[in-house]
């Protein structure tokens, strides 16, 4: 299935409770080497052919002002994957 | 004086959000997510819940819903809308307040009979207050979180727009203990606990007179009601 991937992540200067309590988690458990983890969210839009410059160019609009809250996200990737 | 409240698919307090207006002397009318229409209301309040199961982020699908598209261009116009913990979050994704709403720093749902500040009364639900009145409504929230940029908690704190401050406990990590906001025009306020729980003796929070008794959440709704009033 054709599809556009767009990737969000919490603003790096903004806490991020839910990789805390990951990174703790994994503290517990024995991976002394990894110092943070952060969460975000891998959003795939489908089409049924590929998708074409204008259709990039419209999830990227849909990804800064719906998939992701500026205030508190970054969008960090838009881009076509091929199976 | 008619108040709407609006039913998205996951709201829990839309019910409590009408008894509250009844009691406080309103006539509540039920507004449906999917409907482009507010029927006429004189305010409208977006009441707490999980909206879309709180999918994508709190509030964002509730923020892209026909009647919000109504009441974001009434709001321009100063109808006065409040938004009660899910609703504060819709009002923020319809950036209709500033700033965000996270989950809470210590990642655990609070439960809690919340005591907070009215530390601004220009608004069309805070003017039954006294400026810095103490009150107690329960807050129950998962990601009451507030948060903003520097720039913006200077604007708010600068312009006294902070409404509501927790006190004694930061119950979600809020910055500047924030938990409740109105805009510039004070039409528009919203808040992470919820006075539609403490508006009847008997079935609100414990206070120092007696257990329950606590109807702190009242004078929230008896103010939009004289706002209309006087508009």
């Amino acid at each position: 299935m054709p599809k556009i991937v767009v990737q969000v992540m919490p603003k790096q200067d903004l806490l991020d409770p839910q990789g805390k309590a990951v990174a703790k988690a994994l503290e517990r458990s024995g991976h002394p080497a990894i110092t943070a983890v952060r969460i975000g969210k891998r959003i795939e839009l489908h089409y049924a052919t590929a998708p074409t410059d204008a259709q990039l160019a419209e999830a990227k609009k849909i990804a800064e002002g719906f998939l992701s809250n500026g205030v508190i996200e970054d969008v960090v990737e838009v881009s076509i994957e091929q199976d | 004086m008619k108040i709407g409240v609006v039913t998205f698919p996951g709201s829990l307090d839309d019910r409590d959000a009408a008894r509250a207006i009844r009691l406080a002397g309103g006539e509540p009318v039920a507004l449906w997510h999917a409907d482009k229409t507010i029927k006429n209301v004189d305010a409208v309040v977006l009441p707490g819940g999980f909206s879309y199961g709180d999918y994508l982020r709190c509030g964002a699908i509730a923020a892209q819903a026909p009647v919000m598209k109504t009441i974001i261009k009434k709001a321009a116009g100063g109808l006065p809308v409040l938004g009660i913990c899910n609703g504060f979050q819709i009002l923020v994704e319809s950036q209709l307040l500033p700033g965000g709403l996270i989950r809470n720093e210590k990642q655990h749902f609070v439960c809690r009979d919340q005591k907070v500040r009215v530390e601004s009364i220009d608004s069309a639900w805070t003017s039954a207050f006294q400026k810095d009145e103490e009150i107690t409504i329960p807050l129950k929230n998962g990601e009451g979180g507030y948060i903003a940029t520097q720039e913006t908690l200077k604007m708010l704190e600068g312009e006294g727009l902070v409404t509501f401050r927790y006190l004694e406990v930061n119950p979600n990590g809020s910055m500047n203990d924030i938990a409740g906001l109105r805009n510039q025009r004070g039409n528009v306020v919203g808040l992470m606990p919820h006075p539609e729980h403490a508006v009847e003796p008997g079935f609100g929070p414990d206070s120092p007179v007696a257990m329950r008794s606590g109807i702190d959440g009242l004078k929230i709704f008896q103010s939009v009601l004289g706002a209309v009033v006087n508009a």
